[in-house]
């Protein structure tokens, strides 16, 4: 069964290059390879979600340990890397299943689905590593795919968004590379296991570390100072893309690494503990107030990204600052559900919306709201699938956003945080005002100036919409003990137990 | 001490080139002297006072080598470097082409 | 693109052959001296670099999308896969990239089992790659699809 593991990075890399050589000769081969193999990767992430259980370690090249050093590059899959694989698998799917049908009017289609193939490795690669130098390495394979692919269209607002993204996402990577240095500087090895274990912490360096990292992995989940991108790029991306990017490109490559990174590597501090919350909170706050004067569909969309993302930063917050002050376990632990839970909520049906907006940009050509309006008749499917993943964002019941966010707001309230309880309901609030402006200029207004003779979105990109609809409404069952035990409690009891982590792994 | 320091000085050059600069290829070279100034930064880490270079001969003596581990990462950062600078490079070209100017300042269809 | 004048050309026909076998000897004692895969790369395609600088008139015939380095670039990179995945199927023990040519003597040409093989492809790949960058931002001076 551990032979299996490095699968998730070979079988996408590989198609992509049997796309660029066989694409010349049989046309269409790109659509259908990246559907199947993301459909082939996410069984084999439901096989081993449900089959094993504890940590699974693989080395590459087999070389064995030395004494009691590890030489071999590592590949780790627990509970965390379970629960990202599952998300970046299957929300791949859907969204290769849309662009199957929009990608018709771009003149390079061919290379559209290698880049595509190229992140899914890349992402991929970076949440089943198990030492920091592998994880820098992947993390440049998917930014540079996903720089390509914002300015996939070459227009001038595309362009000039994409520049400003890697202006940014490469000052982010010199950052991450210095700090990998001072750790190699510190301790002489590069495995997350084996740096847990020899690292001096009281020194004050350890400090510097933890906020050049900080700085560096948060430009790239767009945490509240470090924003100024995610408006841009995700707006002026195409579509499919920008479901990609909003909903898996910032949780793997940035809340991932994070988590991973403060509670398996460095020992708990109450100093980040305290900076992480706040930074959680400043995020949800602007991204909620700047979300409501928007004109722009998709840009509002974007805004509304950073908001959620605060909500899982600060529920995990504050479970590491009940962690710190040896609290009682139970409040982290419900905590720390809560906010794993937001991220597997927010993923769907924030792809959900950015297809449905994509949907109706390829039928009408408009973007601003102003001049839409009256499509709930024309367009039945995602007028209906729009209004399911607003109303589960918003946190009404019985959708599955309603659950993740009770769950955070009631562990704040029981760890006695009231104000942070306070400020998550007054940013629910707010969230409702500015997706219910959403709805009505887009699909309930009168119609605008558009051409009246439009019809349904085409049928492959109804059957994604319409499967991850679908998903909203079943995710709400992951409340009840026996799918919870199965899915997500593994994730939470390898950040709870995080010193369990380098036993696991070298044994 | 003296070229961590230096390495530091190189470090802000870059920065403040990539702030204050107005012209896109100025700062596409400004974020290439600091990629260059954390190259150097990770080599000096291994460096062992009178270390030859590490390759295996017949008589070889573990303590006299410099450390080989991040001469390796650096190459790969050279190669993710020279990946990413050509692809600034190609922006900035189609970026000329469409607007008819390098000024940033000139550059800002998108607000809000 | 205005070629160089003749003195040039000449010079670069002499060369340019002498410049590309340096990066192949590179490439193959990339396992005993420094250098290896990348570097070789890189030497190798500035010797196509140079050829493609001193005359002009070849570069009407690369005006349309250039396939043959496209068929190399990805043809090394499945190279690279698939004698990784052959570490899988012929070794003991079921383990990624394992190391199972034979192993030689140290120092000699012939040794370190897939080492040298590995340095060849990824030598190829880097000087179709650079090739590659420096034809798209040089010569296309028109719109191409991306």
């Amino acid at each position: 069964m551990n032979a299996l593991i490095p699968l998730y990075v070979v079988i996408p890399l590989a198609s992509a290059f049997i796309m660029a050589i066989l694409g010349r000769l049989i046309k269409n081969i790109g659509k259908v390879v990246v559907v199947v193999e993301l459909l082939f990767l996410t069984c084999l992430t439901l096989f081993f979600m449900l089959k094993s259980q504890g940590t699974l370690v693989y080395r590459v090249g087999g070389f064995p340990d030395v004494g009691d050093i590890p030489i071999a590059i590592y590949m780790v899959m627990d509970g965390l890397s379970k629960l990202l694989l599952l998300i970046i698998s299957a929300v791949g799917f859907l969204t290769a299943l849309y662009s199957v049908s929009y990608t018709r009017e771009y003149t390079a289609e061919r290379k559209f689905y290698i880049l595509f193939s190229l992140m899914i490795a890349g992402m991929n690669g970076i949440v089943i590593s198990g030492d920091i130098f592998n994880i820098y390495v992947f993390l440049e394979i998917a930014a540079i795919s996903s720089y390509i692919l914002v300015a996939f269209g070459v227009e001038k607002h595309q362009l000039e968004a994409s520049f400003k993204y890697q202006v940014l996402g490469c000052l982010a990577s010199l950052l991450i590379l210095l700090a990998i240095g001072f750790i190699y500087w510190g301790t002489g090895t590069l495995n997350i296991a084996d740096i847990s274990r020899q690292l001096p912490y009281s020194a004050p360096f350890v400090k510097f570390v933890s906020l050049l990292f900080l700085v560096g992995f948060g430009l790239k989940a767009a945490i509240f100072p470090f924003h100024a991108w995610l408006p841009d790029a995700h707006s002026s991306a195409p579509s499919p893309i920008s479901a990609m990017l909003s909903g898996v490109l910032i949780k793997a490559i940035g809340l991932y690494v994070i988590f991973r990174l403060f509670f398996s590597m460095f020992a708990l501090n109450a100093d980040i503990a305290m900076t992480i919350i706040v930074l959680g909170t400043l995020s949800m706050i602007i991204g909620g107030l700047m979300a409501i004067g928007q004109w722009d569909m998709k840009r509002l969309l974007a805004y509304s990204s950073i908001s959620q993302m605060g909500y899982v930063v600060m529920g995990v917050g504050i479970g590491m600052l009940i962690l710190v002050r040896n609290g009682s376990q139970t409040i982290a632990a419900f905590a720390i559900f809560g906010a794993l839970l937001h991220l597997l909520n927010h993923s769907v049906f924030k792809s959900l919306l950015f297809l449905n907006a994509g949907a109706v940009e390829y039928r009408t050509g408009i973007r601003d709201m102003r001049k839409l309006g009256g499509l709930s008749e024309k367009m039945p499917i995602t007028s209906k699938t729009s209004l399911i993943a607003s109303m589960s964002i918003s946190g009404i019941p019985p959708f599955n956003g309603f659950f993740s966010k009770l769950i955070i707001i009631l562990a704040a309230v029981q760890a006695q945080f009231y104000w942070l309880a306070f400020i998550a309901v007054a940013v629910s609030i707010i969230t409702i005002s500015y997706f219910l402006k959403f709805q009505k200029y887009i699909f309930y207004n009168k119609p605008g100036e558009y051409d009246h003779q439009i019809k349904e979105a085409p049928l492959p990109m109804s059957i994604a919409m319409m499967i991850l609809a679908l998903l909203c409404i079943m995710l709400s069952l992951m409340v009840i003990p026996s799918l919870r035990d199965q899915f997500i409690f593994p994730a939470v009891n390898v950040l709870i137990k995080n010193l369990q982590y380098s036993a696991a792994v070298l044994g | 001490m003296i070229p961590f320091i230096l390495c530091l000085i190189l470090f802000l050059i870059g920065l403040y080139g990539i702030i204050t600069q107005k012209n896109l290829i100025k700062i596409i070279i400004g974020l290439a002297i600091m990629e260059y100034s954390v190259n150097l930064f990770l080599i000096m880490i291994g460096y062992v006072d009178g270390g030859t270079a590490p390759i295996f001969a017949e008589k070889f003596h573990i303590g006299s080598y410099v450390d080989p581990l991040p001469q390796a990462m650096i190459l790969t950062a050279i190669v993710i470097g020279l990946a990413t600078t050509a692809l600034l490079l190609a922006m900035a070209i189609r970026l000329y082409r469409k607007y008819g100017t390098f000024d940033i300042r000139k550059i800002n269809s998108l607000k809000g | 693109m205005k070629g160089m004048t003749i003195i040039v050309r000449k010079v670069t026909q002499f060369i340019a052959p002498i410049i590309f076998l340096f990066g192949i000897y590179i490439v193959f004692y990339g396992h005993l001296t420094p250098g290896g895969g990348f570097a070789g790369g890189v030497i190798m395609a500035s010797a196509f670099i140079l050829q493609i600088l001193a005359n002009g008139e070849i570069l009407d015939k690369l005006r349309k999308e250039e396939s043959g380095l496209e068929f190399l670039e990805s043809g090394a990179i499945l190279g690279f896969i698939i004698i990784a995945g052959f570490g899988l199927i012929l070794s003991s023990s079921f383990v990624f990239f394992s190391n199972f040519i034979n192993k030689g003597v140290i120092g000699k040409l012939l040794s370190a089992g897939m080492i040298p093989l590995e340095n060849i492809i990824v030598g190829t790949e880097v000087c179709a790659a650079i090739t590659t960058i420096f034809i798209a931002l040089v010569v296309y001076k028109d719109e191409v699809a991306l």
